[in-house]
C-alpha cells in the first residue's frame, strides 16, 4: 500500500493507522507533525509547490520503500493556514519488523522536512509575519540517511 | 519564440510581487544561475528576492536542481527558498 495526500483538510490519524494495521504485516509506526504554540503565533501558513509536490513526495515514499521491507507507507501533508494543535503531517509506516517499521518512518519525516516542496510562514498575535528559516540541522539529518 | 514559465514561491514570490511569469527560453547553454543573474539584474524587488543565490533553490521541470544545472529545453524552472515542510 502506497498512499500520499497532500490537502488542505485535517486528517483521521485512528483511521490511517488501522489502514496500516489491517495489511497484516505486524507492525506499525507512525509520527504526527502539529502547529506548536508559543511566542504569540497565532497561525502557520504552508504553501506548496502544487505542480511538484504530490510526485516528490511519492519519490521519497518511493525511495522508502526500496530501502526497508514495507508492507505499506501512508504520508499526509495539509497546506493553508494552521493554527496551534493542528496537525501539518503524518507518516505512517508498516513491516512486519519493528525495525524496518520505524527506521523507514524516521527517514520519511527527514526526508519530507528537507526534500518536499513546502514553506511555513509563522503569523503572529498583532500582525507580524515571518517566514520560517530552513534549519542546517534538518539537511544534515535528512543526508545521514544517505550512506 | 518558444517560451519558459518561472515560478516563485515563499518569500522570493513576495518580494518579486508574482508567482509565475514567461520569459523568451535562453539558449541552451544557459544555467539556472545565469536566469537568476538575468532576473536580479532587473532590479527592484528582483533584485532583492534573487541577488544572492547562497539563499535560494531551484527546480527544473518539478526536480530539485544545483543552481549551475542547465536549463535546456525545460518548460519551468521554479525558485524558491530551501524548503521547510514537515
Amino acid at each position: 500500500m502506497k498512499r500520499v495526500a497532500i490537502q488542505a483538510e485535517d486528517f483521521d490519524v485512528g483511521g490511517e493507522l488501522a489502514a496500516l494495521e489491517a495489511l497484516g504485516g505486524g507492525g506499525v509506526a507512525s509520527f504526527t507533525g502539529v502547529v506548536r504554540g508559543g511566542n504569540g503565533l497565532v497561525a502557520l501558513e504552508l504553501e506548496q509547490y502544487p505542480a511538484m509536490t504530490q510526485a516528490q513526495v511519492g519519490r521519497i515514499v518511493d525511495e522508502a520503500m526500496g530501502r526497508w521491507p514495507l508492507l505499506g507507507v501512508s504520508v499526509i501533508h495539509r497546506f493553508g493556514r494552521l493554527e496551534p494543535g493542528a496537525r501539518i503531517v503524518f507518516v505512517g509506516t508498516a513491516s512486519r519488523h519493528r525495525t524496518a517499521a520505524l527506521e523507514s518512518c524516521a527517514f520519511l519525516i527527514d526526508w519530507m522536512k528537507s526534500d518536499a516542496p513546502f514553506w511555513k510562514k509563522e503569523h503572529f498575535a498583532g500582525g507580524a509575519t515571518q517566514w520560517v528559516a530552513a534549519r542546517d540541522e534538518d539537511a544534515v539529518k535528512a543526508q545521514g540517511w544517505d550512506s | 519564440m518558444a517560451m519558459l514559465s518561472i515560478v516563485y514561491f515563499a518569500w522570493v514570490r513576495e518580494a518579486i510581487g508574482r508567482d509565475e511569469e514567461q520569459v523568451e527560453r535562453l539558449d541552451p547553454g544557459r544555467t539556472v544561475a545565469d536566469l537568476v543573474a538575468m532576473l536580479a539584474a532587473r532590479g527592484g524587488g528582483y533584485a532583492e528576492a534573487l541577488g544572492d543565490t547562497a539563499r535560494l533553490r531551484a527546480a527544473v521541470d518539478q526536480r530539485f536542481v544545483p543552481m549551475d544545472s542547465l536549463i535546456g529545453e525545460a518548460k519551468e524552472v521554479a525558485l524558491f527558498p530551501p524548503v521547510t515542510g514537515g
